[in-house]
């Protein structure tokens, strides 16, 4: 099993940064031609900064519409951070005192998780319009995402696994050697799914997260009166 | 009047409809004829191997938009997007939520451009390019007038109209366009405006004006045309020579650079702001299209270039002028510098008539006479390219103060309609992005419900008589759909039109009879 599930992490984590890597690379290297932002857009790069900073912190586009959607969005975010700073400490060897003092905030951000998961999926079911556009992939992920959560809350308030022996494998595993993993049914079931995350990732719509950053009605400054703005292709067809 | 219901006003219209599935999907525009396609670049008409031509088409825009990259990817089907598309509101149709109008690209995406699409295509919603799927694209893709409002509420700022864009330059390019935009650009292309208006039609359309603001002020006000050496070029809509209310703005505008006293021309080579080539998403066209305006400044030697009330003309006068005709500053490159060092760029180039004028305003050159305007209460109609996709002055939102500034200086009686229609959430009026065509005019009348609600609530609240608006399809659109919603299709005026009966011209007639009456 230990060997199993180190095969199926080195998997996953290749497709994973191979595959997010060539997405961004591919944002990266597509052009964007035209200035496109939506006014009233920042007129200086630190504006910018800003309006993308508040759009992946705050979701402010999402507010901006939606207040439910917006309400469970940000518990299942918000939740996720918090989940993933308490989880640090399998990462590393010398945990530092702030992901220490974070610890009980991750048992909240699980459940915080866990009802944004839910109520995002209700909202599949009972609102018509969000029913009509639903497609089995966005099911899928959100049972996913909840089984992940409910796994690991299960860790925690139901059945213990012994995280000092997952600790090492971890940390094993990030040094390509492979220690015990525990092999209780909650833990397994809880890494089955997180590696299956890490592998759809590249070839789903969580590549919105990437995304949000490289789009240019987000992402460009409102200055196209003041600077010329063109791509390789189009310097091509000017003609004098 | 009409096959059709015009719809009733909602009692509640923040609650979203109902879905009412195909309630559109008899609705598709006239397909362009050959020669229409030909004179643009593209086939004539639908291509034999039409299926394998559009794939590729669209895997030559993926590469070449980052945004069409991104955003067939970046959708999580919030429905965040769901309720604030106007068609939609208007319709009930599920296929005019945006992000249902986007899957129609993006299910064919998936399908032949993604590895879930490919193995998976169920799950994913993926489907192959059918003839019905084609046909689907041409429907919806022209129920979409690319006014951007989803693109406000999208958490990742997906944008329909880039999508909607895209969609129909790969239609056209497989043979498949629509005869409005296409035939029009066509003349625009040939004649150099919309109408297919010659200079000389053109020239004795402008003399008539000018006499009838003598006539009405006393003073030899001119609409000069292809005068070498002005210091600034006008390119306005064509709609501002021949159709009410935009003649009226016109004469504002000629009123307002005679007070100012500037030298200024309009140009026959390039008699029109208006380029649909934004609308079919065309690169190339816009570029032939504005390349126009810079041959027509290089001719004339003119150092400043002023923008008329339009819309989308001043969203590709604005945002892309610069890009494909150099057509503004801090360009480097000896094409842009060609232009530019010509222009005075003390001032913005290009400058929209309304920033022209609110400067004039703003250093007190101008004198109003607001009880003119008494008979009316004015409401203000922000154009969604106007505020969505472009600015005026130099600060974001300058695009909803300055049009404001110069109606209130304008008129006494000035009133906001509801603010989830207005500036940034404004409401398309209906017939924008390359739909305001007669073959169009359900989806026209059915788009136009929210503005209609909006103005029904300040109409009874507060008596408002006058919708203002600084865009030629606005107007038309406007003088066309008010009758269905029980309005006088008078209501809507041009803003310049307001600013050009308030002014107090020097030396005028009106100039008299104010100083008299003040004694």
């Amino acid at each position: 099993m230990s060997v199993l599930y180190a095969l199926l992490f080195y998997i996953a984590a290749t497709i994973f940064f191979v595959g997010v890597g060539y997405k961004i690379r591919q944002y990266w290297r597509t052009p964007a031609p035209l200035k496109i932002p939506t006014t009233p857009a920042p007129v200086t790069g630190s504006g910018v900064a800003l309006r993308i900073a508040r759009e992946v912190v705050l979701f402010e586009s999402l507010f901006k519409s939606n207040k439910w959607i917006w309400l469970f969005g940000f518990l299942f975010h918000f939740g996720l951070f918090l989940v993933t700073i308490r989880h640090l400490r399998y990462f590393i060897e010398e945990v530092p005192s702030f992901i220490i003092f974070m610890q009980p905030f991750g048992i909240v951000g699980g459940g915080m998780m866990v009802i944004g998961l839910l109520g995002l999926w209700a909202r599949r079911f009972l609102v018509e319009r969000i029913r009509y556009i639903t497609n089995p992939s966005d099911h899928l992920i959100l049972a996913l995402l909840l089984m992940i959560g409910l796994s690991g809350l299960i860790m925690k308030f139901v059945s213990h696994t012994d995280i000092v022996m997952l600790k090492q494998y971890i940390l094993g595993l990030i040094g390509f050697n492979i220690h015990q993993l525990p092999t209780d049914g909650p833990l397994l079931i809880h890494l089955l799914l997180v590696a299956v995350l890490m592998m759809i990732f590249p070839v789903s719509k969580l590549l919105h997260a990437p995304g949000l950053f490289f789009s240019p009605t987000r992402n460009q400054i409102d200055n196209p009166r003041e600077q010329r703005h063109t791509a390789p292709w189009t310097r091509d067809l000017d003609k004098l | 009047m009409a096959d059709f219901q015009t719809p009733e006003f909602r009692q509640y219209p923040a609650i979203p409809n109902e879905l009412v599935e195909g309630a559109t999907a008899h609705l598709s525009p006239f397909v362009a004829k050959p020669n229409h396609q030909e004179q643009l670049g593209f086939p004539g008409e639908l291509v034999d191997n039409w299926e394998e031509k559009a794939i590729e088409k669209m895997g030559d825009l993926l590469s070449k938009y980052r945004s069409l990259r991104v955003y067939m990817d970046a959708c999580v089907k919030c429905g965040s997007c769901t309720d604030k598309c106007h068609y939609f509101q208007g319709t009930s149709d599920p296929k005019n939520m945006p992000v249902a109008r986007q899957d129609l690209m993006r299910s064919v995406y998936r399908r032949y451009f993604t590895f879930a699409g490919k193995y998976f295509p169920k799950l994913v919603g993926a489907r192959d390019l059918t003839r019905e799927v084609l046909d689907e694209w041409y429907s919806y893709f022209h129920q979409c007038s690319q006014c951007r409002r989803c693109s406000v509420f999208c958490p990742y700022g997906i944008d329909t109209a880039e999508i909607s864009m895209a969609a129909r330059e790969i239609m056209d390019s497989i043979g498949y366009g629509q005869k409005y935009c296409n035939e029009i650009l066509g003349k625009l292309q040939t004649i150099g405006n919309n109408l297919g208006l010659p200079g000389k039609a053109l020239k004795a359309t402008l003399e008539e004006f000018a006499e009838e603001i003598e006539e009405d002020t006393g003073l030899p006000v001119k609409i000069p045309l292809d005068q070498k050496g002005a210091d600034i070029l006008l390119i306005t809509p064509s709609a501002d020579f021949f159709a009410e209310p935009h003649i009226d703005g016109l004469m504002g505008y000629a009123k307002v650079f005679h007070e100012a006293g500037v030298s200024w021309t309009l140009s026959s080579y390039a008699s029109e702001a208006a380029n649909f080539s934004m609308f079919i998403g065309s690169y190339s066209n816009m570029k032939v299209v504005a390349e126009r305006i810079r041959k027509a400044a290089l001719d004339l030697g003119v150092k400043r270039i002023v923008v008329g009330e339009c819309g989308h003309a001043w969203r590709v006068a604005y945002s892309f002028w610069n890009s494909v005709a150099g057509i503004g500053s801090g360009g480097d490159d000896p094409y842009a510098q060609q232009l530019q060092k010509q222009l005075d760029h003390s001032y913005p180039i290009p400058q929209h008539i309304c920033e022209f004028t609110h400067d004039l305003l703003e250093k007190g050159q101008l004198r109003f006479d607001k009880s003119v305007n008494d008979s009316r209460t004015v409401t203000f109609h922000d154009s969604c390219n106007v505020a969505r996709g472009t600015r005026m002055g130099n600060y974001p939102g300058g695009q909803f103060d300055i049009p404001r500034a110069l109606i209130k200086a304008s008129c006494n009686h000035y009133v906001e309609m509801d603010q989830d229609s207005i500036k940034e959430k404004t409401y398309c009026c209906g017939g924008g992005g390359g739909l305001l065509t007669d073959d169009l005019m359900e989806i026209r009348v059915k788009g136009a419900l929210p503005r209609m609600e909006a103005l029904d609530e300040v109409v009874k609240d507060h008596g408002v008589t006058n919708l203002a608006a600084i865009c030629a399809i606005c107007k038309a659109q406007f003088a066309k759909i008010l009758p269905y919603y029980k309005f006088p299709m008078d209501m809507i005026v041009s803003t310049h039109q307001l600013v050009g009966e308030a002014l107090v011209m020097k030396g005028s007639i009106q100039e008299k009879d104010l100083d008299e009456e003040e004694g």
